[in-house]
């Protein structure tokens, strides 16, 4: 019994060595500026399109639904309202966080996976380099910056996507959704929680990722099942985490 | 004739390697002295790449000493390790060229990011094109490691091991899965190396060729090629044999060649 717990508490207490380490380092030098701009680059720039399609959606989507329950007590004005508030509070951050744990959690856990099985971590580690320093805190920062502002971006663009059923189909008018969406949000209880979400969520992403990578063992096999278990944690963690946050704001 | 110094360069106290309890080296003691070349033979999975990575504190002993240039490394922290490391140069099995960075790039790395070493930036571009032109790779320097054969990759991660000029380099089996012919040049760049920078050298491999080749050629500088050493000319070359993790042989070409240990004689024969 206490063997097979040895192997998970094992593997808890290493990843907060990790993630101590990571976030130590950002305020130590060197700090590799390159680094975080590339990964800048390809966690916002290359999750941007993607984002953008499941706000849209699942703001459009949302609004056809809202309407239909608002309908039975005549409140079909009341769209914007709630669309602005789901989307903020939960579907945003939660969706965006997702669609990045699979992009991005999973890519960094293959890369430095790989990196593990050709022994390039090793050899960073002799020429001198610390591999959290140069691979992990770069990717946590990055990650950091970059969610927050894909799931603004997946905000916005999911209240434009209601916006658009709300006039092509609830006969709302612009001034009614954009106004009773708007109205709605208040800062601590929406802005704050969509946001706090977000920065999180982004550090689950990349230190999970980091943390599956840098443990990979056993070759190009070992690289793919690193890849998929890094997706999965990450977006249970998500869900997991998402609740805990939820309870502190409600 | 190098003096031998009396405090070795690297020296292993009965150390003890293990992962998840399974032992990878077991009680291994060596001293290995400036100037000195030694020939680690043994057969897959026996504990050689182990067994550099713990000279290069990249994998910590269970039990026993590593000291190298007289430091314990079993006793240091990651952090301080580096200045050590900076003194070794190793050649890794697959030669772990960095795949983000090109060529020259993966060559000025430890220029750049090993705090001991203290190059100007305007001498590190010279000083990569010097390892480079080494190894007889001076035209590669904008191709990633992904575009290079083999034995190519082999010889820009035996520049970038040697750029900073350290006087211990180790090398993880330079020639396994190369032909004949590249394993040849590999073996030949190993050897002018140590030859030319006078460096002591630590090479693993499970082929006793490549020992031989260690043990009985020198670098003519003249020709640029190797040359059978001269009759007496001592090249002070050590040969240990690894077995599942235990070293179960230390001497030199002639006790080797002479053992009756079946285990032993099998790299002997094996001559291809
Ligand atoms: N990081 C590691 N984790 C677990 N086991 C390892 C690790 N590195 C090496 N080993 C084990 O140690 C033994 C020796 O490996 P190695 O030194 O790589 O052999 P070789 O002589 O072929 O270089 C092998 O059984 C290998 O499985
Ligand atoms: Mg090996």
């Amino acid at each position: 019994m206490l063997d097979l717990l040895k192997e998970p508490v094992l593997a808890v207490q290493e990843f907060f060595l990790l993630a101590g380490g990571a976030l130590r380092n950002i305020f130590r030098k060197p700090h590799y500026g390159d680094d975080i701009a590339l990964q800048m680059d390809a966690i916002g720039v290359g999750s941007l399109p993607i984002v953008v399609a499941i706000g849209f959606f699942s703001g459009a989507v949302m609004a056809l639904q809202m309407a239909a329950a608002l309908a039975q007590y005549g409140q079909v004005g009341r769209t914007g309202m709630i669309v602005s508030l789901t989307l903020v509070r939960e579907l945003g951050p939660v969706l965006t966080a997702v669609m990045v744990a699979g992009r991005n959690a999973s890519g960094i856990a293959s890369e430095l996976g790989s990196m593990k099985v050709t022994e390039q971590i090793d050899a960073m580690r002799a020429l001198g380099t610390d591999p959290v320093q140069k691979l992990v805190t770069p990717r946590l920062l990055a990650t950091g910056f970059m969610l927050p502002l894909l799931t603004i971006i997946a905000d916005f663009v999911g209240m434009v996507g209601g916006w658009l059923i709300g006039v092509m189909y609830l006969n709302l008018t612009t001034r009614q959704y954009w106004s009773s969406a708007w109205r709605a949000l208040e800062w601590w209880k929406d802005v704050t929680q969509g946001l706090a979400k977000p920065v999180v969520f982004a550090v689950v992403v990349a230190l999970i990722g980091c943390f599956y990578g840098l443990r990979t063992t056993g070759g190009t096999q070992g690289v793919g099942r690193a890849t998929t278990q890094a997706m999965v944690a990450a977006t249970i963690l998500i869900f997991v985490l998402d609740l805990m946050i939820t309870k502190i704001f409600v | 004739m190098p003096e031998r110094s009396d405090t070795p360069i690297l020296k292993f106290e009965d150390v003890t390697v293990a992962f998840d309890g399974e032992p990878a080296l077991e009680n291994v003691s060596f001293e290995a002295y400036e100037g000195e070349s030694r020939v680690i033979l043994g057969a897959a999975g026996s504990g050689k790449t182990v067994l550099l990575k713990a000279a290069l504190g990249l994998v910590k002993p269970e039990s026993g000493r590593i000291c190298a240039f007289g430091n314990d490394l079993t006793a240091m922290r990651e952090g301080e390790l580096s200045d050590i490391r900076a003194k070794m140069g190793m050649l890794f099995q697959e030669s772990a060229l960095f795949d983000s960075l090109n060529i020259e790039e993966n060559v000025a790395y430890p220029l750049l990011n090993q705090r001991s070493i203290h190059c100007p930036r305007e001498q590190v571009h010279p000083r990569v094109v010097e390892a480079l032109d080494f190894v007889e790779l001076g035209e590669t320097l904008e191709k990633f490691p992904s575009e290079l054969s083999g034995g190519m990759r082999r010889r820009a991660a035996i520049a970038r091991a040697v750029v900073t000029a350290p006087p211990l380099m180790l090398y993880d089996s330079p020639t396994a899965g190369l032909d004949p012919i590249t394993a040849h040049t590999i073996m030949a760049l190993v050897i002018k190396e140590r030859d030319t920078a006078r460096t002591t050298t630590l090479m693993v491999t499970h082929r006793f060729q490549d020992g031989n080749v260690m043990a009985n050629f020198r670098y003519n500088s003249e020709q640029g090629r190797l040359e059978l050493a001269r009759n007496g000319e001592a090249l002070h070359t050590t040969f240990m044999v690894l077995r599942e993790g235990r070293l179960i042989f230390e001497g030199g070409q002639d006790r080797l060649e002479a053992s009756e240990d079946p285990y032993i004689s099998r790299f002997v024969k094996h001559r291809e």
